[in-house]
């Protein structure tokens, strides 16, 4: 990923967007951080956020016409808030201590012809800046047509302590000035560097400037110049109308211009955002119900504290979070797709120090549901799936992320589990069942029955194949691995004779379809629905169950719709849950989640299981057992299709753990050739005979440690004919290690008369290069 | 990581090849690229180093972590 790309991931993330009344208002008061202060009662906080873009908070927070209302998300859903007379309820209660810090002096002198809001407004936002301010003012006093506002709305002690505070800044105030005659004018022009004139308070007829037909002054609006260099104008009311906020934007506006002229700098460039813009950002009103606003009980004083903190309430705080809110790894870390790109961007591109994104860019399940729900397509999985990549190339992926599920792969790839033949008895076939890795782990009797079925329904012949799609290596970014899989994979199936590839699991199917475009794929619910397999049955009838969508099938309502007709020629009563088919959530293993953060796998997980209380009825073997392992009951299709003995309660059934589910491939493979094709199994290597004797509280230690117990027998037998093995006198305990790759395994036992029994093992991955001999 | 690698029962091991007792002493490890020397009990007979279940998961899985984040 280069800055160029991060840009646009960054763009793409809307979160960031203001929202549509900061949006909304010609000086951009962040609306939502206000009333988010009053909604809190913090109304120091509230008036600085007022200070930080208001001019005259006093002043304007007490007659601003808040523009922002008609913009506002909340009139969707009730009124809009009203965030105007909010402001003139914080701006009633004590302000903060404040102190202008000017800039150093800039030697340059501006007149400002007439002292509204404008002219106050850019007096203000000059002096600041470090000009020398002259005003001009008509009247007897500052403030100009403020003066006329009525004092329940401006009381005299608001606009005087504002205009104390602009005073503060050395302003060289001139009272009771005929700003009107020409002659005015033109040495106004001829002694200072620039001028404003302020047009709601001092207009002129006699000022020689550039005129329209019906004789006004023509000023460019947002630039705020008149056509006659260094004169520039503001707050005039068929422009500004009887807006107080756009008044006092006009001179805003014209401020920057001064100051742009001044330094002889662009007076345009860079300012698309002066005044109202449209946002790009999303809030959703799903859930929200209408409210009507707070009603003021005294309309001379305003909302009271209470009533204005009621009225605050009502506010959205909009922002997006679509994805966030329906990923709970995307909450587990915190923020949003827009932080967690520049995370990612960072953690690439770091040369020295810790990488702290590691964790972030592994734990991505890659389903996908974020592209799904953001506006914008924001797809959290590509750039997951990108960094992974590139660390793999750059040989910075940790291996503990995903060592053991690679380990699992390869087992399934080895001549353990590999196996490829054709139909019994045939020499050629038409289809072939590809159950996939993670079926055969964890139920390989249902395998068995649906072969059977299979040679039944197909007497064209259905050969079998033993074997894994390759998605762990896809999914841990291991690019080159994965395309051995499927070169693998495609010569298996050509031997073959490239027969028709029948899947049972959803990860397999999308793999095929996504990368072996060229190998005719079908679900095996697709078969099961055009043989009219199983027919009704009686069991089943009447059950009400909940569905749950693998992830992976999200881009194919072909099977979604299959699985929901089997289901109800099946009797069962089938209900959707909140978020289902395009929209169906991962189980916490896609992507290796499960590897990598175990703990938020099962947060997902139980998320998921929560939705419902009914039973889950999946088509997915990972998915079943995920939801089983947090306690879930969770059925699979085919525990339906193929059920077990009469009595049995497959939706109670725990989650094998790692070793019985290589134990479970193996030993499926090896009574398929047995019965199938007669072939002799393959001898028992010489550390599988050692009898382990462990209690169910090592064996789940175990499973969590992910050592699996053949790692175990692999140790004792080592230590056995190595003799390697340290005593522990006191208890006769034994301890060993061995490596049997990228970890090294401790095993402490104790040897029995029928067998070893194990205390405990655990692993690390640092290895020991040797100690000191003598 | 040094002088915490080490606690008192770790040295009640024996050796059952060599029947000596496990003493302090200087290894070699290696991980990601990174060498380093520290202190384990080790076998003075024929170098058996034994890394402790506590050891294994506590200091050494921090120190795995930090150079796999390196």
């Amino acid at each position: 990923m280069d800055q160029q790309e991060l840009r646009a991931l960054e763009h793409r993330c809307i979160q960031e967007e203001a929202p549509e009344c900061t949006a909304a208002c010609p000086i951009h008061v962040d609306g939502r951080a206000f009333v988010g202060h009053v909604a809190r009662g913090e109304w120091l906080e509230a008036w600085k956020v007022l200070l930080k873009t208001m001019p005259f908070p006093g002043i304007l927070g007490r007659i601003c016409d808040a523009p922002c209302r008609r913009r506002c998300k909340r009139r969707e859903a009730g009124d809009p808030i009203q965030i105007g007379d909010l402001e003139r309820a914080c701006v009633s209660t004590p302000p903060p201590a404040s102190r202008v810090l000017p800039l150093p002096r800039k030697g340059k002198t501006v007149a400002l012809v007439g002292s509204g809001l404008s002219g106050l407004t850019a007096a203000w936002d000059l002096a600041r800046k470090g000009y020398s301010i002259r005003i001009f003012e008509p009247g007897p006093r500052l403030g100009g047509p403020l003066r006329a506002i009525p004092v329940h709305r401006l009381p005299e002690t608001a606009l005087e302590k504002e205009l104390e505070r602009l005073a503060a800044l050395d302003v060289d105030v001139h009272l009771n000035v005929d700003v009107a005659p020409a002659q005015f004018f033109e040495q106004c022009i001829a002694k200072h560097d620039a001028v404003f004139l302020s047009l709601e308070a001092a207009p002129s007829s006699n000022w020689n400037l550039e005129r329209d037909d019906a004789g006004k002054i023509i000023v460019d609006p947002m630039a705020q110049s008149t056509r006659r260099p260094g004169v520039y104008a503001g707050g005039r009311p068929d422009t500004a109308g009887p807006s107080p906020v756009w008044q006092a934007a006009e001179g805003r506006w014209a401020a920057t211009s001064i100051d742009r002229h001044l330094q002889k700098v662009s007076l345009t460039a860079g300012r698309e955002k002066d005044g109202p813009y449209t946002t790009r950002l999303f809030t959703s009103l799903a859930g929200v119900l209408p409210l009507p606003r707070m009603e003021v009980a005294d309309l001379q004083a305003g909302y009271s504290a209470v009533e204005a903190v009621a009225e605050a309430r009502r506010c959205l705080q909009c922002e997006c979070l679509e994805c966030v809110k329906i990923c709970a790894y995307l909450e587990r870390f915190g923020a949003y797709p827009r932080k967690y790109a520049r995370e990612i961007y960072n953690n690439e591109s770091i040369v020295m120090g810790p990488r702290q994104a590691n964790k972030l860019v592994n734990s991505c399940s890659l389903c996908g549901l974020c592209e799904r729900v953001c506006p914008e397509d924001f797809a959290v999985q590509d750039l997951c799936l990108q960094a992974r990549r590139s660390m793999v190339r750059r040989g910075k992926m940790p291996p503990s992320a995903h060592e053991f599920a690679l380990q699992d792969m390869r087992f399934s790839l080895s001549e353990r589990f590999r196996l490829t033949r054709h139909a019994p008895k045939l020499s050629q076939s038409t289809h072939v069942f590809f159950p996939g890795c993670q079926l055969c782990a964890s139920n390989p009797a249902q395998v068995k029955r649906v072969y059977a079925h299979l040679i039944d329904a197909l007497p064209s012949g259905v050969g079998m194949m033993l074997s894994c799609c390759g998605a762990p290596a896809y999914w841990a970014g291991r690019e080159d691995e994965f395309r051995s899989v499927c070169d693998g994979f495609l010569a298996d199936w050509k031997a073959l004779g490239q027969p028709e590839l029948v899947v049972a699991c959803s990860t397999c199917f999308r793999m095929f379809a996504e990368h072996l475009s060229q190998v005719p794929t079908t679900s095996i619910w697709q078969l099961m629905e055009e043989t009219n397999f199983p027919p009704a049955a009686a069991a089943t009838a009447g059950r009400v169950l909940a569905i749950h969508d693998p992830c992976t099938t999200r881009p194919y309502p072909v099977i979604q719709e299959a699985i929901r007709r089997i289901v109800k020629r099946l009797g069962v009563s089938a209900e959707e849950l909140t978020l289902s088919r395009d929209k169906t959530e991962c189980c916490g293993f896609g992507g290796l989640m499960q590897n990598v953060n175990p703990d938020l796998s099962r947060e997902v997980a139980a998320r998921r299981a929560r939705i419902s209380p009914l039973d889950y009825l999946t088509y997915c073997a990972m998915c079943r057992d995920s939801l089983a392992a947090v306690g879930k009951r969770a059925l699979h299709l085919l525990d339906i299709a193929f059920p077990d003995a009469v009595g049995s309660d497959p939706a109670a059934r725990p989650r094998p753990g790692w070793s019985e589910r290589q134990e479970n491939r193996a030993r499926l493979r090896a009574s398929l050739v047995k019965e199938y094709w007669g072939e002799r199994v393959q001898a028992m290597q010489e550390h599988e005979r050692i009898t382990l004797i462990i209690a169910p509280e090592v064996a789940e230690l175990l499973d969590q440690r992910r050592i699996l117990v053949e790692d175990v027998q692999r140790v004792i037998y080592e230590a056995e004919k190595s003799g390697s093995v340290v005593l522990h006198p006191q208890t006769g305990r034994l301890k060993a290690c061995h490596r049997p790759y990228r970890a090294t395994i401790w095993v402490e036992y104790s040897p029995a008369p029928a067998g070893y029994v194990v205390h405990t093992a655990y692993s690390h991955r640092i290895e020991v290069m040797g100690g000191p001999r003598t | 990581m040094k002088a915490e690698n080490v606690r008192p029962e770790d040295l009640e091991w024996v050796c059952r090849k060599c029947d000596r007792p496990l003493e302090v002493g200087p290894v070699a490890v290696e991980y990601m690229g990174s060498q380093f020397v520290t202190e384990f009990p080790t076998c003075p007979g024929c170098g058996f180093v034994l890394i402790s279940e506590a050891l294994a998961l506590g200091k050494i899985a921090e120190v795995e972590q930090i150079l796999e984040d390196k």
